[in-house]
C-alpha cells in the first residue's frame, strides 16, 4: 500500500482546520490539562521536607500517571467524532469517492488527533517539572527528576496517544452514535494506562529498561491496533455498514 | 498576473475573545507572542522572590499581553459578514477586484464554458457494464444490469427508491465491490488494483453535497484538490467556482450557504479534477426551481465541454430534457434507449379524436377507415384510436367523421412523455409482483 504524503498532510490539514474552528473541542483540550495539572499540584505543594519518603513517592505517582492520562483522553473523543462524524455530515461518501487510500486516511486522522494530544502532554509535563523545581520541596524534585520518570512520560505519552487514537476510529467505524462512539473509545482506550500504572507506582522498578521494555509492549499494540483499525477502513463497510464477503472484494473497490 | 490565491488572506494575530474578556492569539505569530510572555512570567517568578515585586510583575506582564492583543487584533479570516443567512449573489456587495483579475476570471469563464472535443479512445464507450448484480445478504439491489454509456454523453439512470441506482453509481465509482458481472468505467476496468486509477479519473456527486461547514467554499476545495494531488490549486479552484458563478463566494463558510449554493459548491468539487466521468447522483434533488435551472444550464455547459454524465434522477422531464439516452431501473434494467425511442417502444402510435357529441355508432365509422387497428371511447366525445401510421390514417379519418356527420373539434396524434414510459414500466413490475 502506497502513501502519498501531500494526501496525508491535506487530510491533516483539514482536521486540525476543522479542531481550531470547533470551540468545544479547543475548550476541552485546554480545559481538561489545567485541570489535570492543578490537582497534582496542590498534594505536591502540600508536601513538606519532613514528608516521609513513601508519602512523596505516592504523591508523585498519581501526578505522573494523570499526566499520561491526557494523551489518552484527549485523542480518543477527536478519533472517535473521525468517522462517525463525517457520516453525520454527510462529508463521508464525497472523501471516499477521491483517490485517497484507507491508509493515507488513518495516517491523517490519526496525526491531526495524536500530535496536539502529544504537544499538550509535553507542554503540561514540562510546566509541571518546571513548577516542581521552583517551588516544591525539594524531595519531591528529585523524585520527579529522574531518567526514568522521565523518560516513562516522553515515550509513553505518544504511544498511549497512538493506541487511543487506532481503537477510537475503529469504534467510530462501527458506530452510528457520535456520543456513543465518543464514550465507547475513552473506556476502550484506558487498558493500557494499566502498564503505565505498574511503572509510574513502582511495582516495576522504573528503571531506563524496564520503560523500554513496557514502551515495546506499547509499540507492539499500537501496531495491532492500528492492523485492526486499517482494516476496519474499508469502503463498503464505510458506506454501508458492512464489508463486502472476502469473494467479492477481488471484483472490485 | 495569475490569478489570485482563494482563501489566502492572512489571519490577525490575535481576535477579541468572543466569550469573556480580552485578546487570544489566532495566528503563529501572535501564539509566539503569548508564549514568550508565560516564559518570562516564569522566569520573573522564578528570580525574584518578593511577593509584592512577583504580583506586580506579573501584572504587568498582564498588561502588556492586553496591550499588545488589542494592538494587533483583528476579525478572523473565516468569521462570516452574517453566518445565519448570507446574502444571495445579487445582495453582495460587488468584491473590488483589479482590472487584470477581472480579465483573468473573465477569460476562465469564457474557457469553462466553451467546447471542447469528446475525450477518450475512438469507439470505445466511457462506461460499459456487463451482467453487473449486487446482493447485500439475501437481499438483491442489483440484478444482472448491462448497458453502455458514449463518450460525451449524458445519459439518464432512472428508476423508484430502492431500484438501485445509488448502489449502480457507488459501484460503478469503486465504493463498493459487485458480487457478479463486470464493468469498464472512463475506460478501465473495474477491478480493486485499478480502483485508485477510476476514482482519479472520475467524479461522483452524491446526493446530498457534503461539504466541510465549518471550512470556507475554497478550503473545502483546496482540500479535494490536495487529495486529487492537482497542481496549480489556485487557478483550479477559481476555475471550477468560476464555472459555477460562486467566485465571489470563496471565502464564506460553506455552513453559512444556501442549498443551493451547497450544491453548486458541490459541482465544483466535481469538476476540480477535469473528470472524464461524471456522475451526478439526484442533483436537483430538494432544490427550488431557480436552483434546479441553474443545475440544469450547468449541466448543459458541462455536455458542451464533453464531459460524459452519468446523471441518476427521479425527474422525468429533467431527463428527458437533459439526456441523449435514459435508462430505467428497478432491481433490474427495465430499457435503454433515445426518450424517443422508448416512447415509440412502449406505446403505439394513437390519434386522439374530440367531437361535440358522442358519435352514434363509432365502431361502423372506425372499422371502416384504413390503418386503424383498434380503438377506445376516452371521455365524452373522445376517442383514442391505436393506428399504424398517423399521418395515413388522419386524413381518412377527418373524411370518414365528416361523411357520418360527426362535429369535429380536434384530431391530433397523442403524443406520450417520458413519465408514460416510466409509468408503463414500472407499473408492470407492480402488477408482477402482485400475488
Amino acid at each position: 500500500m502506497s502513501i502519498d504524503p501531500g494526501r496525508v498532510r491535506a487530510v491533516f490539514r483539514k482536521e486540525l482546520r476543522q479542531f481550531r474552528r470547533n470551540r468545544a473541542i479547543v475548550v476541552t483540550m485546554g480545559i481538561l490539562p489545567v485541570l489535570f495539572l492543578t490537582g497534582p499540584m496542590i498534594s505536591i505543594f502540600s508536601q513538606t521536607a519532613s514528608s516521609s519518603s513513601s508519602t512523596v513517592r505516592g504523591v508523585v505517582a498519581s501526578a505522573l500517571l494523570l499526566m499520561l492520562i491526557v494523551p489518552v483522553i484527549l485523542p480518543a473523543a477527536i478519533s472517535a467524532y473521525s468517522v462517525v462524524g463525517e457520516r453525520d455530515q454527510g462529508t463521508l461518501e464525497p472523501l471516499l469517492t477521491t483517490p485517497v487510500s484507507r491508509g493515507e486516511l488513518m495516517l491523517g486522522k490519526g496525526s491531526a488527533a495524536v500530535l496536539p494530544a502529544v504537544a499538550v502532554t509535553y507542554v503540561l509535563y514540562a510546566a509541571f517539572v518546571v513548577a516542581v523545581r521552583l517551588w516544591a520541596a525539594h524531595a519531591v524534585f528529585s523524585d520527579v527528576w529522574q531518567a526514568p520518570q522521565i523518560l516513562v512520560e516522553v515515550l509513553f505519552a505518544p504511544l498511549l496517544a497512538t493506541w487511543s487514537v487506532c481503537v477510537g476510529m475503529a469504534i467510530s467505524v462501527r458506530s452510528a452514535d457520535v456520543r456513543v462512539a465518543q464514550q465507547l473509545s475513552t473506556l476502550a482506550s484506558l487498558p493500557p494506562l494499566g502498564l503505565a500504572l505498574l511503572i509510574t507506582f513502582r511495582v516495576i522498578a522504573p528503571t531506563v529498561l524496564s520503560a523500554v521494555a513496557i514502551g515495546l509492549a506499547f509499540v507492539l499494540l499500537d501496531c495491532l491496533a492500528c492492523w485492526g483499525a486499517a482494516m476496519m477502513l474499508d469502503r463498503e463497510r464505510l458506506i454501508v455498514g458492512r464489508r463486502a464477503p472476502r469473494h467479492e472484494r477481488t471484483r472490485g473497490a | 498576473m495569475p490569478p489570485p490565491e482563494l482563501g489566502s488572506r492572512p489571519p490577525p494575530w490575535f481576535v477579541r475573545r468572543r466569550y469573556g474578556v480580552g485578546y487570544r492569539p489566532l495566528a503563529w505569530q501572535g501564539w509566539a507572542i503569548a508564549g514568550l510572555l508565560v516564559a518570562a512570567t516564569i522566569v520573573a517568578l522564578a528570580v525574584v522572590h518578593a511577593s509584592t515585586a512577583r504580583i506586580v510583575i506579573v501584572l504587568a506582564l498582564v498588561g502588556v499581553y492586553t496591550a499588545v492583543g488589542w494592538r494587533l487584533s483583528g476579525k478572523r479570516p473565516d468569521e462570516p459578514e452574517d453566518v445565519e443567512e448570507a446574502p444571495g449573489l445579487a445582495a453582495r456587495e460587488p468584491v473590488e477586484r483589479t482590472p487584470e483579475q477581472v480579465a483573468a476570471i473573465a477569460q476562465l469563464r469564457a474557457e469553462a464554458s466553451a467546447p471542447t472535443p469528446r475525450r477518450g479512445p475512438a469507439g470505445d464507450d466511457a462506461i460499459i457494464v456487463e451482467g453487473l448484480t449486487k446482493r447485500f445478504g439475501e437481499r438483491v439491489a442489483l440484478g444482472e444490469v448491462s448497458f453502455s454509456v458514449g463518450w460525451g454523453e449524458v445519459f439518464g439512470f432512472l428508476g423508484p427508491n430502492g431500484a438501485g441506482k445509488t448502489t449502480t453509481v457507488r459501484t460503478l465509482g469503486t465504493l463498493i465491490a459487485p458480487t457478479a458481472g463486470s464493468a469498464v468505467v472512463a475506460g478501465i476496468p473495474l477491478t480493486p488494483d485499478n480502483a485508485v486509477a477510476i476514482r482519479s479519473r472520475i467524479a461522483i456527486m452524491p446526493e446530498a453535497p457534503g461539504l466541510y461547514p465549518r471550512l470556507t467554499v475554497a478550503e473545502n476545495l483546496e482540500f479535494f484538490a490536495a487529495l486529487y494531488g492537482l497542481a496549480d490549486v489556485g487557478a483550479r479552484i477559481e476555475q471550477a467556482l468560476a464555472t459555477v458563478n460562486l467566485v465571489e463566494r470563496a471565502d464564506d463558510p460553506c455552513g453559512s450557504l444556501s442549498k443551493g449554493l451547497k450544491q453548486r459548491v458541490a459541482i465544483a468539487r466535481a469538476l476540480l479534477s477535469d473528470p472524464r466521468v461524471l456522475f451526478l447522483d439526484e442533483p436537483t434533488s430538494g432544490l427550488d426551481p431557480v436552483a434546479s435551472r441553474e443545475v440544469h444550464e450547468l449541466i448543459a455547459a458541462l455536455r458542451q465541454r464533453g464531459v460524459t454524465i452519468f446523471l441518476t434522477t427521479h425527474r422525468l422531464e429533467e431527463a428527458e430534457r437533459m439526456c441523449d439516452r435514459v435508462a430505467i431501473l428497478n432491481t433490474t434494467l427495465r430499457t435503454v434507449g433515445r426518450p424517443d425511442e422508448l416512447r415509440e417502444r412502449v406505446f403505439a402510435c394513437s390519434l386522439a379524436v374530440t367531437t361535440v357529441a358522442p358519435l352514434e355508432a363509432p365502431e361502423r365509422v372506425f372499422a371502416g377507415v384504413p390503418g386503424v387497428d383498434g380503438w377506445h371511447p376516452d371521455g365524452a366525445g373522445g376517442y383514442e384510436l391505436t393506428v399504424s401510421d398517423p399521418r395515413a390514417a388522419a386524413p381518412a379519418l377527418t373524411r370518414a367523421l365528416v361523411a357520418a356527420g360527426a362535429d369535429v373539434v380536434s384530431i391530433g396524434e397523442r403524443r406520450h412523455s417520458l413519465e408514460d414510459v416510466y409509468l408503463e414500466l414500472i407499473d408492470e413490475d407492480v402488477e408482477a409482483r402482485r400475488p
